[in-house]
Parts: C-alpha cells; sequence; structure tokens
C-alpha cells in the first residue's frame, strides 16, 4: 500500500445491516450502555463484601508524631484499621513506581502532598468506614511545603524526599535529547530568535468513573482476584506478582467496563493495594471506591510542564532550530508511566511537524509537595506538551515576523517526498501529507474570509470597546503512538508488544481475545470491524474479549493510542492467518489446489467456477469435521499472535479555531473549531468522530478552564468539580470535521490511532486563536476569565498559583 | 463514595407540620427543599445537620402569581417555574437572565426559591435579584409570621434573619409600571458560580428620568447583596451613559469581592463595573420599550 493509495469503502451490508468490514456501525457495546447495563467496579458486590476508606493527609508536608487508631477500631461495624505502621511489618509500606522510585502506599514518616494516603478503614459498610475515619486521631507536625516548581532546586527549599538515602535536594533527573551544538550554530546564523516561557499547567484526566478495586483473597484456593479500574490488566497482575511475591498464575485481574482512562487508570493506586492487604487480613472481599474529591487530589495529574522555547529562523520566515529547556514538575514522587528510555515520554518529538535541521531539549525534574503523576491526560507519552511547545513557539515567530501564521507554516511543513523523515530528535515519522491537510482545514474554515472579518472586525473596536475581538489559531501537529518496538519500548522491563487470539467455532462465529483493555472508546465494534474487514464475517459475529487475565492474553494495554496501531494490528495479522489456514482447508475440502482458490469477501472458491467454493461458515465446520486435512494442518480454526510494532505510527493533523473575546470582561468563546485528522483509514468513522469531538472538548478544557493550582501551603485549589472545570457543551462550539488518508505503510491495515489525537492538537489552536484576538505574543493558559483580562491588561497572572 | 453523617429525617405534610418539626428539634433541625446546596455540603461533612425536615410535599407553597399590585413567589417554586414563568417574564425580564444561568437544568428542576435563599451562599443569584428589586421576605412560625425586608433578609455568608424554628414561605415584589430590569453575570464556566454578577431594574418617569431603580450584586461581598449609594446617586435623573458610568464606578469601588480562583480583587472590581452599566443600560432600555 502506497501512502496515497486509500482502500475503497466496502457498501456490502451484513444481515445485522452492519458493514462488512470498515464503515459507520452503532457500538456494540452502547446496547448495554444504553440500558444502564454496564458493569463497572463499583457494581461488582460478593457475598460478605466489605467496604474500605483511606483517611487522608490534611497537610502537603508534615512529619507524621502518631496514629491513634483505637476509638475507630472501637467502632461496633470496623473490622479492621491499616496504618502504615500496620504496612512496613508486612514490607509493604512503600511500592515501586513504574520509573524507578518507590511510593508509599500509607505514610509512615512523613506526608508529601495533601490527600495522600494516611490509615485504611475497613468496615461493614461504606458509610461506617466513613465515619470511622473522623474516629482516628493522626497528630502531625507540619512542614514548609514545596510548591512553586521554579524553588523546587532553591539552595534552602525542604528535602522532601528524606526517605531515601544521601538525597540532600529535590532534583530527581536532567535528560536531553537533540543536538545542542548544532543547535547553537543554527541560532548564530539566524536573523531572527525569539525566546518565550511558556506554562503547560497541572491538569487533570477526570474520568467520569472514579478509581476503585474490589479485592478477593481466597484462603482456600490461594487465588486472588481483584475487580479494578484499570486500563492495563495484565501489566497490573505481574507488577502485584512482582511486588507483593504473589504467585503470578494465582492473580486474576478483571478490569470491567470502564467509564473513561485517559491515562488516570494506568498506574497502581494505594487504595487498590490495600483492597488487596485488607482482603487478605479480613479474609473476605474488600471494596474500595475512591470519591471525585479523592480522584481529582491523589491520582495521576497530567502535564506540569514549565517550558522556555528559544526558536531561530531567517527573515523570511525559515524556521532554522528549535532549542527547550523544562522543568517538570512530577509532584511528591516520581510517578509518571514512561517507557523507562524514556524519562520525559515523547517529549523530544517537539520539532513537530517542520522542517528544519536542529534541535536540542534539556528537561529537569523535580519533586514538589504535590501528587503523584505525570502521564496521563491522553497525552501520548508527554506529545501533547511537545506540541503546544512548539506550536506556541511558531505563532510567537509569526507575531516577531509580522507573518501569517498559516503562511508561516506552509512555509515550514515537511513535504509529501521527505516520509519517512527522520526528525532531528530521531524519530522515524512513517507518512503523510502535511500541507494537504492545513490546505484543507483552510478550505472549510474559509481562512481568508476569516482574516478579512477579523480586519474589519479590529478596524470597529477602535471606537467601541464592546464589539468582541475575533481571534484566529492554528495548530499543526504530529503525533507518534502504537509503542513499541519492543526492543526500544519497555514498562519496568516489559517490552510494549501486545498479544491476540481469534477462534472461529464451527458455526462460524468467532471469538476475538485481546490484552488491550476498553475504557470507553468501543473496542468491542472496531476489533469485530477489523476481524471483518479481513476475514468477511459479519462484525456482529465476533465477539471480542478483553479484560480479565485470565482469558486473554498478555500485553501491555490501552493507552497512548495504542490500542489499533498495536493489537488492532496483532487482531489483522491473526485474521489474515486465519483466512490463509481457510485457504488450505478449503482445498481439501473442495478437493483442488490452493493456488486455484481464489478470495471474495467471506469465501474462498474455485477460480473460473464461482459457484464452486466455502464460505468462512462452511470452512469453520469443515475445520472442525472428519475431514482429513492435509499434513501439518491441524484441525480447528484459530490463530495466536504476538505484534511487537515495527515502528510507531504517526498521526497528524490540522486544527484552526476561530474565537470571540469580550475585551471588558475577558470572556472567551469558541465560535468555531476546524478539526482535519489523518490517522490513516478509519475502521468505524463514528467511533473516530466520536473520539476527536472528545479530544476537542479536552482542548477547549485545558485552553480556557481546566488546572490544578496550589496555595502557599500546598492546599490543593481544583478537588472537586466546581473547582476543576470540564467543559460542557454550552463551551463547545459544534464541530466542523475534515479528514484526509495516509496509511501508515507498516501497520498491516494502514490505520495509525486516534485516541489522543484531538487532545494532542487542539489547545494550542485554542491558546494561539485567544492571543491573536488579544494581540499579544504570550501568556499562559487556561484563559478564564479573569487570566484574559489581566494578559490583555499587560500583567498576566501564573496559573499553576493561587490567585492573590 | 462521599457520604453524610449519620442525621434523622422526616417528612413534613403542611407548613404547620414543617414549623412544629423545627420548633421539637431545635437548632439543628434543617429544612431540605431542592437539596441542591445543602446534600453536597453534607456529603463534603461541611453541614452536619442532626435532623432534616423534607418539606418537598409542601406543593402549595409552588406558586408565581399577581395579587393586586404584587407579585407573590411560594418558597417552593423551583428555578425551572421561576425561568418560565409568564407572569415573571411580563414583570422583570431579570428573573429569566439570571435562572438562565443558574447552575443547570437538573439542579433548576429541584432547586427552589426559598431554598436558594435560606442557603445565603453570597454568590446566590437570586439573592441579588431580590435585593435589587426590594422584595419583601414572608416568615412563619408557630406563633404566626412576619415580613422582612429582602435587604434585611441576609445578615451574613451563610446566615439570614429566618430563625431556628422559622419557615420562609413566600417572597412579595411590588409591580412597577414603565419598569425594566436585566441580569448579567460572568463565570468560568456554565453552571459555575459568578465570579461577579450584577442585576439592576429602573423605573422611569414620564420626563425620562429614574423614578426608581434597584442595583443588585452577587458573589462580591456587597452589604445585602446591593449599593445604595449609587442607587442614590442615580436616582431622580436621566440615565445616561455617563450618569451610569458613574453609579457603576461607585458599586465597583464599594464591594468588597475577595481573591480566589475565580479572579483577583482587581478584575472582580473591574468586573462589577462592567456588570452594573450593562445591566443598568439594559434595563432602562427596557424600560423605555426599546428591544433588547
Amino acid at each position: 500500500m502506497t501512502a496515497t493509495e486509500v482502500p475503497a469503502p466496502d457498501d456490502t451490508r451484513t444481515p445485522g445491516g452492519n458493514p462488512l468490514g470498515f464503515g459507520r456501525m452503532l457500538r456494540k457495546e452502547d446496547a448495554r450502555f444504553l440500558r444502564g447495563q454496564g458493569r463497572y467496579v463499583d457494581d461488582v458486590v460478593l457475598p460478605g463484601m466489605l467496604h474500605g476508606a483511606v483517611l487522608r493527609s490534611p497537610y502537603a508536608h508534615a512529619r507524621l508524631v502518631s496514629i491513634d487508631t483505637s476509638a475507630a477500631e472501637a467502632h461496633p461495624r470496623v473490622k479492621a484499621v491499616i496504618t502504615g505502621q500496620t504496612l512496613e511489618s508486612l514490607n509493604l509500606a512503600w511500592m515501586p513506581t513504574l520509573s524507578g522510585d518507590v511510593t508509599a502506599v500509607l505514610a509512615t514518616d512523613k506526608v508529601r502532598f495533601q490527600g495522600q494516603e494516611v490509615a485504611f478503614v475497613i468496615a461493614e459498610d461504606e458509610y461506617s468506614a466513613r465515619d470511622a475515619l473522623e474516629l482516628i486521631d493522626v497528630e502531625y507536625d507540619p512542614l514548609p511545603a514545596v510548591v512553586d516548581a521554579k524553588h523546587a532546586l532553591d539552595p534552602d527549599a525542604p528535602v522532601i524526599r528524606d526517605d531515601l538515602e544521601g538525597r540532600t535536594d529535590n532534583h530527581i533527573y536532567d535528560w536531553e535529547a537533540g543536538d545542542a551544538q548544532a543547535c547553537e550554530e543554527a541560532f548564530a546564523k539566524a536573523d531572527v530568535v525569539v525566546s518565550e516561557d511558556i506554562i503547560y499547567p497541572r491538569v487533570h484526566p477526570a474520568p467520569m468513573e472514579t478509581c476503585g478495586s474490589v479485592a478477593h483473597m481466597d484462603k482456600v484456593t490461594g487465588k486472588l482476584t481483584v475487580w479494578t479500574t484499570t486500563q492495563a490488566p495484565h501489566a497490573h497482575r505481574t507488577v502485584y506478582a512482582l511486588v507483593a511475591g504473589l504467585p503470578e498464575h494465582k492473580i486474576q485481574i478483571i478490569s470491567p467496563d470502564i467509564g473513561g482512562g485517559f491515562g488516570n487508570k494506568v498506574g497502581i493506586y494505594p487504595g487498590y493495594v490495600l483492597s488487596i492487604v485488607g482482603s487478605i487480613v479480613t479474609g473476605a472481599p474488600v471494596k474500595w471506591m475512591e470519591d471525585r474529591s479523592e480522584n481529582l487530589m491523589s491520582t495521576s495529574f497530567a502535564r506540569d510542564y514549565h517550558m522556555h522555547g528559544d526558536i531561530a529562523a531567517t527573515k523570511e520566515g525559515k524556521i532554522l532550530a528549535l532549542r527547550v529547556n523544562v522543568l517538570a514538575d512530577h509532584g511528591a514522587f516520581n510517578g509518571v508511566a514512561q517507557p523507562t528510555k524514556f524519562p520525559a515520554g515523547f517529549f523530544h518529538i517537539f520539532t513537530g511537524s517542520y522542517d528544519y535541521p536542529a534541535a536540542h531539549c534539556k528537561v529537569t525534574a523535580v519533586y514538589t509537595n504535590k501528587a503523584l503523576g505525570g502521564v496521563a491526560y491522553a497525552c501520548s507519552f508527554r506529545i501533547t506538551e511537545a506540541v503546544y511547545l512548539v506550536e506556541r513557539m511558531v505563532d510567537c515567530l509569526a507575531f516577531e515576523l509580522k507573518m501569517d501564521p498559516a503562511e508561516l507554516r506552509m512555509k515550514n511543513l515537511l513535504r509529501p517526498e521527505q516520509f519517512p523523515y527522520t526528525s532531528p530528535t530521531g524519530w522515524e515519522y512513517d507518512s503523510g501529507d502535511y500541507p494537504r491537510a492545513l490546505s484543507e482545514a483552510m478550505r472549510i474554515a474559509g481562512y481568508d474570509d476569516l482574516r478579512r472579518e477579523q480586519a474589519e472586525r479590529r478596524a470597529a473596536a477602535e471606537s467601541d470597546p464592546s464589539v468582541p475581538l475575533m481571534g484566529i489559531g492554528l495548530s499543526f501537529f504530529t503525533e507518534g503512538v502504537g509503542a513499541g518496538p519492543r526492543k526500544h519500548m519497555d514498562i519496568l522491563g516489559l517490552g510494549m508488544a501486545d498479544g491476540c487470539e481469534l477462534r472461529l467455532h464451527p458455526t462460524g462465529k468467532a471469538q476475538l481475545r485481546l490484552s488491550v483493555q476498553t475504557q470507553g472508546q468501543g473496542h468491542e465494534t472496531t476489533f469485530a470491524q477489523i476481524v471483518s474487514h479481513v476475514l468477511g464475517i459479519p462484525p456482529e459475529d465476533v465477539e471480542v474479549l478483553h479484560g480479565d487475565t485470565d482469558n486473554t492474553p498478555f500485553g501491555l494495554g490501552t493507552y497512548g493510542s495504542r490500542s489499533t496501531p498495536v493489537s488492532g494490528a496483532a487482531a489483522a495479522v491473526a485474521a489474515q492467518r486465519v483466512k490463509d489456514k481457510a485457504r488450505l482447508i478449503a482445498a481439501t475440502s473442495l478437493e483442488c489446489s490452493v493456488d486455484d482458490l481464489e478470495w471474495e469477501h467471506g469465501r474462498w472458491f474455485v477460480k473460473g467456477d464461482p459457484t464452486k467454493g466455502q464460505t468462512m461458515a462452511e470452512i469453520a465446520m469443515a475445520a472442525h469435521s472428519s475431514l482429513e486435512l492435509p499434513e501439518g494442518v491441524e484441525g480447528h480454526l484459530d490463530a495466536s499472535v504476538v505484534y511487537n510494532p515495527p515502528n510507531l505510527t504517526y498521526p497528524f493533523g490540522a486544527y484552526i479555531c476561530v474565537v470571540d473575546v469580550d475585551r471588558q470582561t475577558g470572556v472567551v468563546k469558541v465560535r468555531r473549531f476546524i478539526a482535519v485528522d489523518d490517522c490513516g483509514p478509519r475502521i468505524n468513522p463514528m467511533i473516530v468522530e466520536g473520539q476527536i469531538h472528545g479530544g476537542l472538548a479536552d482542548g477547549v478544557g485545558m485552553a480556557l478552564m481546566e488546572v490544578i493550582a496550589f496555595d502557599k501551603e500546598g492546599n490543593n485549589l481544583g478537588g472537586s468539580f466546581m473547582d476543576y472545570l470540564l467543559p460542557t457543551s454550552l463551551e463547545c462550539p459544534s464541530w466542523e470535521l475534515g479528514m484526509t488518508v495516509t496509511p501508515s505503510p507498516h501497520h498491516p491495515i494502514g490505520t495509525k490511532g486516534v485516541g489522543e489525537s484531538a487532545t494532542v492538537g487542539s489547545p494550542a489552536a485554542v491558546v494561539n486563536a485567544v492571543l491573536d484576538a488579544l494581540q499579544i505574543r504570550a501568556a499562559d493558559m487556561p484563559f478564564t476569565p479573569a487570566m484574559t483580562w489581566r494578559a490583555l491588561q499587560g500583567r498576566p497572572m501564573r496559573p499553576d498559583l493561587a490567585i492573590e | 463514595m462521599q457520604v453524610p453523617a449519620p442525621f434523622e429525617y422526616e417528612r413534613a405534610a403542611s407548613v404547620d407540620e414543617a414549623v412544629a418539626l423545627l420548633a421539637r428539634h431545635g437548632p439543628e433541625a434543617r429544612l431540605v427543599a431542592g437539596g441542591h446546596s445543602l446534600l453536597p455540603m453534607m456529603k463534603l461533612r461541611l453541614a452536619r445537620p442532626e435532623m432534616l425536615i423534607d418539606i418537598n410535599d409542601l406543593s402549595d407553597l409552588d406558586y408565581i402569581r399577581t395579587e393586586g399590585d404584587e407579585i407573590a413567589i411560594g418558597a417552593m417554586t423551583r428555578h425551572a417555574g421561576v425561568l418560565d414563568s409568564a407572569v415573571l417574564a411580563e414583570h422583570y425580564r431579570i428573573f429569566a437572565e439570571a435562572e438562565r444561568v443558574i447552575a443547570d437544568p437538573i439542579v433548576r428542576n429541584r432547586g427552589t426559591v426559598g431554598g436558594s435563599l435560606c442557603q445565603a451562599d453570597p454568590s446566590e443569584d437570586l439573592s441579588a435579584v431580590f435585593s435589587a428589586l426590594r422584595g419583601t421576605a414572608v416568615i412563619r412560625s408557630e406563633s404566626g409570621s412576619r415580613n422582612v425586608e429582602m435587604r434585611q433578609f441576609h445578615t451574613g455568608p451563610y446566615e439570614t434573619a429566618v430563625g431556628a424554628a422559622e419557615m420562609l414561605v413566600e417572597v412579595r415584589l411590588p409591580i412597577r409600571p414603565n419598569s425594566g430590569s436585566a441580569y448579567e453575570k460572568v463565570e468560568r464556566r456554565a453552571g459555575d458560580w459568578s465570579i461577579a454578577a450584577a442585576g439592576a431594574f429602573v423605573q422611569l418617569d414620564g420626563e425620562g428620568r429614574i423614578a426608581d431603580l434597584g442595583i443588585g450584586l452577587a458573589a462580591v461581598g456587597a452589604d445585602h447583596f446591593t449599593c445604595e449609594e449609587a442607587e442614590d446617586a442615580l436616582r431622580g435623573g436621566t440615565p445616561s451613559e455617563e450618569a451610569i458610568a458613574r453609579a457603576a464606578a461607585i458599586c465597583a469601588e464599594g464591594c468588597q469581592p475577595q481573591a480566589d480562583q475565580r479572579g483577583p480583587v482587581d478584575y472582580k472590581r473591574h468586573l462589577v463595573g462592567v456588570l452594573v452599566a450593562r445591566a443598568l443600560t439594559r434595563s432602562a432600555a427596557r424600560a423605555r420599550g426599546e428591544a433588547a
């Protein structure tokens, strides 16, 4: 398949009215979700089940002096109270993070962020568990908190991690990529250099369903079953085995229906471990389900990058180099979930979608008295931060050159003939036609008319301050998704490859077992369509099984938009193997040579005699019959695959946002948003569009309202949905979507993954639009009315600190 | 799951029964109507009433009607009822404009006028509206009923003139001919509490001068949700751009907003000025019978 060839849509309809393969169809899972029949972790109720609740620290930084649990233990419905001391005796007070650090399960020496877990109560019902939390008496000795990342490395900053031997400061790591020397030379030659400080503030994935687990240790069989909110059930099983020393074959992780993940459900949280310990201690199943505030305050945050960018260019606007220094706020424990070799994730893809030879980045990570996390919220391993950086810097350059930002981008975009393209920081972009995508977005937007309208509006606004200012913002993004390959990418030593098993039953109905775990993306539909596309059997005849480690093959799970690029490929390869085997069996049944068989969708037939052939269902029955099969062909019809991706896939897109800003009040209204995405062929265009809609809303949210700030004492100021604002339909325009299709040359069906594209690409477009309206080069998001008004006043505020 | 501390529950079938239950259970008893403020606070354990008296059966307090030259609004009228009221649409556009930006439809279907006023949140939009309109609260107890001016109703944040064994049953408003009203609010997102909000009514005499007016302010620490100094400055004059700007400036100076994540003090004061001016300008235009 070449980079411009697009598979023709299959118009055949199945008996169920669905496309035979790719195309729009209703989601199979919605039949249960729309009836309220989804089964989430909190729907799991087991006989004799107990309920856990976590006591959390009110302080951001304090020494634990004493904990008195006697009153809580005396509560008539309380079964047990677990503290850090209890866990220390089991050697479980600390657990490893996914990034070479340790984190406290329950605090033993100090608390290091507000909301940190201090004690765990297990009671007969959730009300009593919560009531008993108030009966625990904890004495704290408050310490000064490190809140501002910019001061975390000050010589007099309190040392947060004095639990680590020899620790004298809050420095975690320095990491760099690219060529500093080449950058230096390019900057020396440049006509124009623009520098800017850019904060991508701390935000939270905030899935609709919070995190939780139900653990049941069967004392007789020694089997541990955990129903839990995880995007990566197999990885969780292995980590429990490694950390707690439990035998892996006696651990079953069940990830039932998941109400959104966005990265929030990758990590292992103390609550999960505590439900397991609780079940071991009490001998009964223990449920722990966090509330909204707990989710917002203590589980994986996202972003929190303080960036300084320098961009160099000729006066004609040809970009020569980009460099960036990042101060990364990792919170109190280094708990980011990145592939091992990439402590800053894929941030060094920050050169973006443009053609220039020199780039360099340096990332310094620090501890602060905040919750841990750091890869979450649909960021594609920090590509969101990277895209935001480069797309803001390009706009800063356009501002200085007084050049139209679309023209500047068009002048510098990679050209189609440059693919596969190796970026200055070492990424090999697989395929793309960037100018085509940008032209398409500008066509849909009516870009020239918008600029004309803007000029008229600006003229009118000069005499009338109530005339809203109009802004037009662009962003162009390139993503890299679908991690591995396994030789370059692993998490905790587990290579990033995923398994898949496809079995056709005798009647031709299929089961597909996946290692990845849907959180709402529609895997049960999309993966059935992949099998349908290859085998020509109706998608309603393919049952997709996932989320239960006892019944699915090993793999690393769903995050970083990796399901379709990795497991989608595995499913396609498995289906292809079944199709190949079916051909051998059909040739035996039809008593002809394999070479005489020709394929039409769902059926092998004899060349020249289309009436003589067998459908997949007939072949499946034959495969299970007494038919004598040729040597080397086993009975039954199945295949199993472990797919090790040869490279990432590189979806891309061009976004244009139009805003109106009331400069008297600072209120920003998103008037239009045009999104042209290229994720290769679209398996189910409806699902793709839904993913994009969600991501665009995320982008509007981050650009205009979402932020977790902290006050001087380290109090979390985003601990509820009245404080941490997610956008509603009223803040979102009716999205205008377009597409181009550039298949990935190395993926079996050319698909690239789209789950995170819009979240990655859209924030910069909204921010660029707001700043274009204000005619200001730079200010930090989120553009709440106050932030916007203060930026317009020339007195911008920092988004990460409390407003004073 | 967030769960409240233990509490007792009773359901009142009449106003008499509700006030009798209040009298019996004392100051640790609370009435619950829509519950959209009280229940979240209880779940966060910021409110811990020992007894909840549910008054959702008191549908006889759900009305909006004209009585002579007054409008009477029952305490159990839901926000959605206020938003849809033809009576209020005819006399006071301010209500629909304020209600449209209060929370969301789900909350408006349950939350009540009485509950909102008695919760006495400093950011409550209806408190600013009734203060602007100089309404009168009707409060019942076992011994009878008494009236309190809305501008005396709120005695502090989350505090009202309603005693422990009393219940707000109605709010009354004078009908004002030749008047117009409006509400302006800026929020970070639909459904958020306001950063600042301003409501107004303007009543004109035959010469186009301001015979009477009212200003309401929410979320900015204004005494009794209003600014009488600004009203006095405008009363009797014409609603010119300059006069309105002067009054708006007085409001901006006179209020006492606090910095929080919704904005710093300088911005909130600035916003008060902008919103008061817009609300007064639109009210005056409506009083003149002009569109919008």
